[in-house]
């Protein structure tokens, strides 16, 4: 096999985002793909594009997130006009909805905490009780006290978003190769060797992008990715007409009408199944949000495991030991896409992610301090 | 183009409607049997594009004979059997919830 500029280790959202972006400045691409033994959280995820109470703890998460946020609709443009796929990206503003004053109360705790923080990127988050939230969301139940609004925070089609990035890549000429996970990972002079069941793949940088599967791999170029699966649950129902412009956190109508469910949160290992009691509670919360679902049939659930970090935060760095090889991960794969295509590769590519940006996101911050 | 098999046409006269229109069908008969035979090919339009669709697999699989039936949208035609008195819509693109 021939030598290639960039070797990405994953063909889900965050490997294809980044191999797009690369592909954009002229490199030549492999994107090596496991399989479908992959857990494939790209394909079981809810598709927002979130900015609003990201980033508590770690400031440059805010300001990361937002600029992903912002680039977003640059990067449906480019993809429509490349592969006439429309990623349905809109930006309408969206709602995190209380059902008790309790949870009302926590949520604008967090909030304040979130934007006290030194260096937090500023942004517009308002919180309407249920008088003025039903004048943005008509049909909120009942049990509705209140909500916060981010009119940053936005939805994307997350499989046409895959979708289009892999026919990008194409198009532009990368390499895809399925079924062909990575083994091994040495040197060969300056370039990476890496070995797969279908030979051996050379070149000259390296990013892992491989989801849960970067815990393996990161150690094979000096670095460690401390990931763990955490399971969401998803319920979405037939198609219904439009009746929900906005996207909220538990629930979003698709640009084709069907209306997703979801935001469940399990430490559940690898076990991707399905659970009726968390589905029961989900369906049960939407319903309370908006009565009128209550006859609306479901008609798929679905279990997929989040890419987690032990802070919850992406990691991006570059192997001090191998310089070329990057490690990329993140659990919000649909939200960054336009950072990892449009703001990280092009540092990649210049074989570089700048201190300034980056070094917040070192998988470094997990190592035990020795003590003083 | 659709007909009745002769031993159906013993059977005793249900009488529904279809948009308000009446029509006969035969007690047994699901609702998208008694559609095909009363010349009605066409039951919905898709969702998404607008397409028109009609009763295919007949057999509970295919979904493409969704109908409104006494006011419930998205029945499957071909799995509910017709009675006196049903007031079966056809539906235009998808279902309306209320807010």
């Amino acid at each position: 096999m021939g030598a290639f500029d960039v070797a990405i280790v994953g063909g889900g959202l965050v490997g294809t985002a980044v191999a797009y972006g690369l592909a954009r400045q002229g490199a030549r691409i492999a994107v090596l793909d496991e399989g479908d033994v992959a857990f494939r959280a790209s394909r079981g995820n809810f598709g927002l594009v979130w900015v609003q109470s990201k980033g508590l703890g770690m400031p440059e998460y805010a300001a990361w997130t937002k600029a992903s946020s912002d680039a977003w609709a640059g990067l449906r443009d480019a993809l429509r006009d490349e592969t006439g796929i429309d990623t349905a990206f809109a930006r309408p503003g969206g709602f995190h909805v209380c059902l008790t004053d309790g949870e009302m109360e926590r949520r604008r705790e967090q909030n304040k905490r979130l934007h006290n923080q030194p260096d937090m990127v500023p942004y517009e988050v308002r919180f309407l009780d249920r008088k003025d939230a039903l004048d943005l969301l008509p049909g909120l139940g009942p049990e509705v006290v209140g909500v916060s609004y981010c009119p940053l925070d936005g939805h994307a089609n997350p499989l046409k978003l895959l979708r289009a990035l892999h026919a990008a890549l194409a198009r532009r000429g990368a390499a895809y190769r399925s079924n062909t996970p990575v083994q091994r990972i040495e040197r060969s002079g300056d370039a990476f060797a890496l070995t797969t069941p279908a030979g051996t793949i050379l070149s000259g940088k390296l990013i892992l992008a491989a989801g849960l599967g970067n815990a393996r791999l990161a150690p094979m170029v000096g670095m460690t990715a401390p990931v763990r699966p955490q399971r969401g649950q998803i319920l979405v129902t037939e198609r219904v007409a439009p009746f929900l412009k906005h996207p909220l956190v538990t629930v979003r109508q698709t640009d084709e009408g069907s209306v997703m469910i979801g935001d469940s949160l399990e430490e559940a290992g690898f076990d991707d199944r399905v659970g009726h009691a968390v589905v029961a509670m989900m369906a049960d919360r939407a319903v309370k949000t908006f009565p009128a679902l209550r006859g609306v049939r479901v008609v798929r659930t679905w279990g997929a495991l989040r890419v987690m970090t032990p802070d919850g935060f992406p990691i991006y760095q570059q192997s001090a030991e191998h310089p070329g090889a990057f490690l990329v991960t993140c659990h919000s794969g649909v939200t960054l896409a336009a950072g990892h295509a449009l703001n990280l590769a092009p540092h990649v590519a210049a074989g570089c992610l700048p201190d300034a940006a980056f070094a917040a996101f070192s998988a470094r911050r997990f190592d035990v301090r020795a003590a003083a | 183009m659709f007909a009745r098999l002769p031993d159906l046409k013993e059977r005793a006269v249900v009488r529904l409607t279809v948009d308000g229109r009446a029509i006969e069908a035969r007690a047994g008969e699901s609702v998208a049997a008694a559609l095909l035979l009363s010349g009605v090919l066409v039951v919905r339009t898709t969702p998404v594009s607008g397409a028109p669709r009609g009763p295919f697999c007949m057999m509970g699989v295919c979904f493409d004979c969704l109908v409104s039936i006494d006011g419930e949208p998205n029945r499957q035609a071909c799995m509910v059997t017709v009675r006196d008195g049903m007031q079966v819509e056809r539906m235009q693109g998808a279902r309306k919830v209320d807010p």
